[in-house]
């Protein structure tokens, strides 16, 4: 029996120390008309060598080609050391941290994590993950509207540029609880979020927070200093949405504007976690102190032991749903622990060097994939704002076919199309480029591309 | 000591390729980064060293016996990950066109009609990322339906008093006033109190069966019938399904919607707190509100249904649909118990859950209701070792590390005085359980005769007792750069 290690003699002895004489009656409470018995929709059960043979063949069908897709989700460069701790068993099969001092390891490894991502973001505290970089942006708000005391309304100013996809995940999760979300248009030109935009959907009972995206879903680097501050002269807060990648390049969110932005938030698949077809992923939460008892999720916290031994623990449990119930800041229970011990190790081995070679070789990969592709008759940038490593371009075909026939006659995946998210860019591809794509892969790409716009 | 305590500056790990770009001088000045980020500078050896040496301060399933009551600590195939860790898997991009991702698609469509037949519901979404996301989606969709009828008088949403946190926590976060109901001396739902309590207010009840006190609710139909007749949905919490899998399916029970944790019954990792994946299932009438994307087979070909085929979604749980590489392995797992397996988890898990409990009976210990049989776990309560020798659920469950087992939950659910919550699991062996009964009854000797040290325990872990108190008074959430100055106090 697969898992199961009992033999028929440990069945026959524990059922005499219950006292029961079958398996069976254990389920007499369980009213007879309920049970079920064996379904036939199931398929039988494989052995572990038939289902590897299964999974070995669908994977197969799966296998890549060059991926110049990035729209929040990008492959980077994940060193061998990374999953092989990460999936010892001891991070592997543990569960959240409740006894701390038999989960010293976890513990201090997330310490470790706020304090990376405390360094990155120059906040003050950080929580240690959200499901993803859309529901870390939702907590987010749900934290700066309960935090905004100063502001009677529920009114969010949330970036036209900010990924569709976040947009749509903030929505489900926030409406229900009254929430105001307003979105801003970006300037057609350049493609950033104009602060001018904003003050004109101010209303009359003011802003409860801001959100600033950089670099935005358009890899456009935004105004963040200027926006930061007009949402502070508003008495809102700023809620910064950041690539934490372009971080080692970026101006921190703690420093943006005047004061910095009271939040930020956002997706942590590139520190180390595999594309995996969109998750498990990790979204990161972090803040100025003045709002660390809003904070959703858990939250691990340096003390001393009772030999006053520095070690680790769970703190702040009263915001949280298992004592506060009701109350709670979130419901969040289960986060996406394993992904943060990957950041983790990932980080460490990279250092701040390191990821700002990475940060530098994508800017530089993506700006060289698209002075190739815009060389092209008709191919040109859609907006003239400064980038991080995302580019949307124009193209004189429809992207949705020129994907397809990137795909099938290049094996390139080319980008990925804007029009059914932004009708009015219905022509317009958005590409990166990592530090992973090759010359090669680039030439591929531009000579592919060239012959589809010449055919014509 | 911290990784950042072991920095020196330029020292590094060569893991990327050299490369030569130039500044990036299209990058505004204004917007770039004045001083790198204070990051740990150490060598490969060092991050993977300090690394391996922290897991070792780590009790685990593959290290240790972890009874931890309502999580189901099982083991943890191996086969799961190194599958869903393929590179086909590991390396597509969420946004790939479907005809670079027909294997994955097959095994989430797959996975999706596993879990309608094993619950008996009739449409499932693996969207959500964990239970507790689960339970909004679910109350979400509960708060569409009512809706979408034109109820706008549904503004409460039931729970036992024995539930978990999360229950009433989602229910407020979908914008609904959480009213308790009370459990019964039995361990069952108080169904006179849940008939007065019912009304055209409400919206449904959130239950979890077998409940988090371990026992099946065998007023199960009446229930759904009282919460019916009000015109109330029911929510089933799958946290506990390991112990009815295969033996009798939510859907039967009368439940429209419920939630699946894949991380405790199909035996996904826990990680150190996750990821999940808590997939949601419901009744006909509820289906139109799943959330997307759910996975479509037409022909051969599996393909994304999004909001532009389900108009009556609630939306989006995350950005890219939910954590598939947990899906894989749930799916891996689920493949392998196969039609036959699924009732053995049951079998097996309550197997364990009733021998332990009455061994732990027959040691003296009290249950907390003990003329009922276990489900897959069971409550112990301490009360009377509380009162007796002044030792409580936490002082023996510190002592439990130090015997080499991790504690089973305490202090949950929060009607039973000092209650210890165990849950075996069934890939435990008789051995393993006779050697946690034997350690419970030595630790009950030691607080008779000096409760003094249970209350000091643990004696042999990495640290001894720590102080929350502290923690949570003189906050420190990070490692600062001031610290390594002033020398800070790693040791
Ligand atoms: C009874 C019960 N309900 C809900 C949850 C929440 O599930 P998750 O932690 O996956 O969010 C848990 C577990 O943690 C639980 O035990």
């Amino acid at each position: 029996m697969p898992f199961i290690p009992h033999t028929d003699d440990d069945v026959a002895a524990m059922l005499q120390a219950i006292g029961a004489p079958s398996i069976e009656s254990l389920f007499d409470e369980i009213p007879a008309a309920l049970r079920s018995g064996e379904r036939a929709e199931i398929p039988p059960a494989l052995s572990e060598q038939e289902i590897t043979r299964l999974m070995r063949l669908r994977a197969q069908t799966d296998e890549q080609p060059a991926c110049f897709i990035g729209a929040g989700a990008y492959d980077h460069y994940i060193p061998a050391a990374v999953w092989q701790i990460a999936t010892r068993g001891e991070y592997y099969s543990a569960y959240t941290p409740y006894q701390a001092e038999a989960s010293q390891g976890t513990l201090q490894v997330l310490y470790e994590f706020q304090s990376m991502m405390t360094a990155l973001t120059a906040l003050d505290a950080s929580n240690t993950s959200l499901y993803d970089g859309a529901t870390a942006l939702a907590e987010a708000l749900l934290m700066a509207v309960r935090a905004n005391r100063r502001c009677k309304s529920r009114r969010v100013l949330i970036p036209r540029a900010l990924h569709p996809l976040y947009r749509s995940t903030v929505r489900t999760i926030v409406e229900p609880q009254g929430l105001e979300l307003v979105e801003v248009d970006f300037d057609a030109a350049s493609g950033q979020t104009p602060v001018e935009r904003c003050t004109a959907l101010a209303g009359d009972q003011g802003v409860a927070a801001v959100v600033i995206n950089q670099p935005n879903f358009f890899g456009v680097l935004e105004t963040v200093d200027a926006l930061t501050d007009w949402a502070h002269e508003q008495g809102a807060l700023a809620v910064a949405v950041v690539n934490p990648l372009a971080l080692a390049l970026l101006t921190p969110p703690g420093e943006w504007g005047a004061a910095g932005a009271d939040i930020a938030c956002g997706e942590a698949q590139p520190f180390g976690m595999p594309l995996s077809s969109g998750g498990p992923y990790a979204g990161f939460l972090c803040c100025k102190q003045a709002l660390v008892r809003q904070l959703p999720g858990r939250i691990v916290g340096r003390t001393l032991d009772a030999d006053g031994k520095p070690g680790f623990t769970l703190t702040l449990q009263a915001r949280e749903q298992h004592i506060r119930r009701s109350k709670a800041t979130s419901n969040i229970c289960t986060n996406q622990g394993l992904m943060v011990t990957a950041a983790t190790i990932h980080l460490a081995l990279l250092g701040a060097e390191g990821l700002e070679q990475v940060a530098r070789a994508c800017h530089a990969n993506t700006l060289g994939l698209v002075e190739r592709l815009c060389a092209l008759p008709g191919v040109e940038p859609a907006f003239t704002g400064a980038i991080f490593h995302e580019q949307a371009l124009r193209l004189p075909r429809a992207p949705r076919e020129v994907l397809g026939r990137l795909a099938a006659e290049a094996d390139v995946l080319g980008g990925f199309a804007l029009g059914a998210d932004y009708p009015e860019l219905d022509d317009a591809l958005l590409v990166c480029a990592t530090e992973q794509r090759s010359e090669e892969e680039m030439r591929r790409y531009a000579s592919a591309l060239a012959e589809i716009l010449e055919a014509g | 000591m911290l990784i950042h305590d072991q920095s020196r500056p330029g020292r590094r790990a060569n893991v990327l390729a050299p490369s030569h770009t130039p500044e990036p001088s299209d990058i505004p000045q204004a917007l770039r980064r004045r001083a790198r980020p204070r990051l740990p500078e150490v060598s490969e050896l060092q991050v993977v060293r300090h690394y391996t040496r922290l897991s070792q301060q780590n009790f685990s399933i593959d290290t240790h016996f972890y009874p931890l009551g309502s999580c189901t600590m099982k083991y943890n195939p191996r086969v799961c990950n190194s599958l869903a860790a393929l590179p086909g898997f590991a390396e597509r991009h969420p946004l790939a066109p479907v005809e670079h991702g027909q294997g994955v698609l097959a095994c989430l469509h797959d996975l999706q009609e596993i879990l309608k037949a094993v619950t008996g519901m009739s449409a499932v979404s693996l969207a959500p990322a964990a239970g507790a996301q689960g339970e909004l989606t679910g109350v979400a969709m509960i708060r569409a339906y009512h809706l979408a009828r034109g109820d706008h008088a549904r503004t409460e949403m039931l729970i036992p008093d024995a539930a978990h946190g999360t229950n009433p926590a989602s229910a407020v976060m979908c914008g609904y006033q959480a009213r308790e109901i009370p459990t019964g001396p039995d361990g069952d739902v108080d169904v006179e109190a849940l008939r007065a309590a019912v009304g055209p207010q409400t919206a449904g009840i959130m239950l979890t069966n077998p409940s988090t006190v371990g026992v099946f609710d065998r007023n199960i139909e009446e229930i759904a019938r009282i919460v019916h007749d009000a015109g109330g949905l029911l929510y089933y919490d799958g946290a506990n399904l390991n112990a009815i899998l295969g033996k009798v399916r939510p859907g039967d029970m009368g439940f429209d919607v419920i939630h699946m944790n894949l991380h405790k019954t199909f035996s996904t990792p826990h990680g150190g707190g996750g990821p999940g994946a808590g997939p949601v299932g419901v009744s006909a009438r509820v289906a139109p509100y799943l959330p997307v994307p759910l996975v479509e087979r037409e022909g051969d070909d599996y393909r994304w249904l999004t909001e532009a085929d389900r108009p009556e979604t609630i939306g989006r749980m995350t950005a890219f649909g939910g954590n598939m590489g947990i899906l894989l392995r749930a799916y891996v797992y689920a493949r392998m118990l196969g039609r036959e397996g699924m009732a053995r988890v049951a079998d097996f898990a309550t197997l364990n859950a009733n021998y332990l409990m009455a061994r732990l009976q027959q040691a003296g210990f009290e249950l907390a209701y003990p003329e009922r049989r276990a489900s897959h776990e069971f409550i112990v309560t301490l009360k009377r070792e509380a009162k007796e020798y002044g030792v409580t659920a936490m002082d023996f469950a510190k002592r439990l590390l130090d015997y080499g087992f991790h504690a089973p939950t305490t202090y949950f659910p929060l009607l039973v005085p000092e209650c210890l919550l165990i849950e075996p699991t069934e890939t435990e062996t008789q051995e393993s359980l006779d050697g946690f009964v034997e350690a419970m009854i030595a630790i009950r000797r030691e607080a008779q005769e000096d409760p003094e040290k249970l209350k000091g325990a643990p004696y042999t872990m990495p640290r001894r007792r720590l102080d929350d108190v502290r923690a949570a008074r003189q906050l420190d959430l990070a490692w600062t750069p001031q610290q390594a100055d002033g020398g800070g106090d790693g040791q």
